[in-house]
């Protein structure tokens, strides 16, 4: 459904994206993982023909997103990172211009509006502007104006950044649902528990480079089953295990106190990049 | 080439139906202003002050028109600037299927209702004061020629320009002084020939000239006309460029 060959995007001062292959398949939930500044973004704006690449191909749907980008268009639903409704018009009336931007019939706008926002259970702020809402719901409003066109492929982009942690649970029910609806979702987040609950696969990108892919399970797998975080002095070091007594007497044996856990994705990515991932902050 | 140009325009109309009074509020001060100072208060007093007044009314009225079909298309660089920059709309935009051309032409056609808005608040402000003029269909093809410019002006330098605040620049350097200079206030035909020829160089200029003498029954400057439509139609596909352009 993506496919990603070499894609690379340089800006004035720096590369954002070395080279970057990926292929997502039909009706995957897939995260696209990292640290601000990444690349994340860059990827999505160029699969959605908003930035051009520097070098490399981006096809979605089999359409190749900087020769035909209005074909490409079609296919798909973005959700911004930043909130870009217009606060001046009603839910009801941003779904309708989206509706209209992508040349669909009135019925099937009228029809696809309650649903979409049955969808996210947004359907009795219908009436109400924009700039009434709060920001979870406005989120919810984005997912549903993606929706409108029922995209094949929806991008969101970090769409539970700054929400709390029951908004963010809903929107992850809702992400769910629109997967089970047959829809390619290409999720980015710098939530590691996010990717781990909804992915089917996930992508690791640092500085630009895809640096681990696979599903979550295998990606921790590949690290072990316990992970030992141990304290010395200000620092915590963390070392990953296959048996749970080997993970102990490590733990046990260090300078200070440890924990011990299941190993995460985090982990998965302080294994391949030698850095720490903190709330989206590479350390 | 021009895909997705109603629902640009319709999103712009119902953004215009949400603030209209405010706008055609907003868009009445500047004019009401210049009547009041230049056509009603500065008239000669002990010569009959209300009838010279009268007199240059008539003459200040179709450049007032010209001048606020200029400044209120030209608004819809403010407009675009704050979807592009505070708002991001303008990504919402360039995610779907409309084409560089379709976005112009709904954004330019936005521009040219707000003209349109802006020149009836005039006659109606013209009205009030007793001016009667004739407001024909050359009248309001001058003016509507005007909008297309400025509007295709706008939407082309509001993609060229890296950040809000320079559109204030924009506006200081390059309306303002059109606005001043362009026939409004004052006959070019006047000035010395170096200041009348420069001042011909402004589309203003000749958009004041033709609504001029189609409101006052004088004759058709033609070569008027075909240079603002010349100018709209070059400026047009300056904006489209620009848009086409507008990535990263």
């Amino acid at each position: 459904m993506i496919r990603l060959e070499e894609v690379q995007k340089r800006f004035a001062r720096r590369d954002a994206l070395r080279g970057v292959n990926l292929e997502v398949r039909p009706g995957e939930l897939f995260a696209y993982l990292g640290p601000n500044g990444a690349g994340k973004t860059t990827t999505i704006r160029v699969l959605t023909g908003l930035s051009l690449p520097d070098g490399g191909r981006a096809l979605v749907g089999g359409v190749d997103v900087a020769q035909e980008p209005t074909r490409a268009k079609a296919l798909c639903g973005v959700v911004a990172q930043a909130v870009n409704l217009d606060q001046d018009l009603t839910v009801a009336e941003n779904l309708d211009v989206h509706g209209r931007l992508f040349g669909m019939p009135k019925q099937l706008r009228c029809s696809r509006t309650v649903e979409s926002l049955e969808r996210l259970e947004m359907s009795d702020r219908s009436a109400s502007l924009v700039r009434e809402l709060s920001g979870g719901q406005r989120r919810r409003v984005m997912i549903a104006r993606a929706l409108m066109h029922e995209p094949r492929v929806l991008f969101l982009d970090e769409p539970t950044v700054g929400l709390d942690p029951t908004i963010r649970r809903k929107l992850w029910t809702a992400m769910k649902r629109i997967r089970e609806g047959g829809t390619t979702i290409f999720l980015t987040t710098h939530y590691i528990e996010e990717a781990e609950f909804l992915a089917d696969r996930v992508a690791f990108l640092n500085q630009g480079r895809v640096v681990a892919l696979g599903t979550p399970r295998e990606l921790m797998e590949a690290q072990g089953h316990w992970a030992v975080d141990v304290l010395d002095g200000a620092d915590m070091r963390t070392a990953c295990f296959r048996e749970r007594d080997e993970a102990q007497t490590f733990g046990a044996a260090g300078p200070g106190s440890f924990t011990l856990r299941r190993v995460n994705l985090e982990d998965v990515f302080h294994a391949t990049t030698g850095r720490k991932l903190v709330n989206g902050a590479a350390s | 080439m021009i895909r997705g140009w109603k629902a640009v325009y319709y999103r712009e109309a119902l953004l215009l139906r949400r603030r209209f009074w405010k706008t055609l509020g907003t868009m009445s001060v500047s004019p009401l202003l210049y009547i009041l100072a230049f056509g009603w208060a500065m008239a000669p007093v002990g010569q009959e002050g209300v009838g010279m007044g009268q007199e240059y009314l008539r003459f200040l009225l179709p450049g007032l028109a010209a001048m606020s079909s200029m400044t209120q298309s030209w608004a819809i660089a403010g407009e675009i600037n704050i979807a592009r920059f505070y708002w991001r709309i303008f990504e919402e935009i360039q995610a779907a299927p409309v084409s560089p051309g379709g976005y112009v032409l709904g954004e330019v056609l936005a521009g040219m209702t707000r003209a349109l808005l802006a020149v009836l608040a005039v006659l109606a402000l013209g009205l009030a004061f007793g001016v009667r003029l004739s407001f024909g269909p050359a009248f309001w093809l001058a003016l509507l020629l005007n909008a297309f410019f400025f509007a295709s002006l706008a939407v082309g330098l509001a993609m060229r320009i890296k950040a809000h605040a320079d559109q204030a620049l924009l506006t200081s350097f390059v309306i303002t002084p059109m606005a001043f200079l362009g026939g409004t206030f004052f006959p070019v035909e006047r000035l010395p020939v170096v200041a009348r020829e420069l001042l011909l160089l402004l589309p203003l200029t000749h958009a004041s000239r033709a609504a001029r003498a189609a409101a006052t029954g004088a004759e058709l400057p033609l070569l008027s006309l075909a240079i603002l439509a010349v100018a709209g139609i070059t400026v047009f596909f300056f904006a489209v460029k620009s848009v086409a352009s507008a990535k990263d």
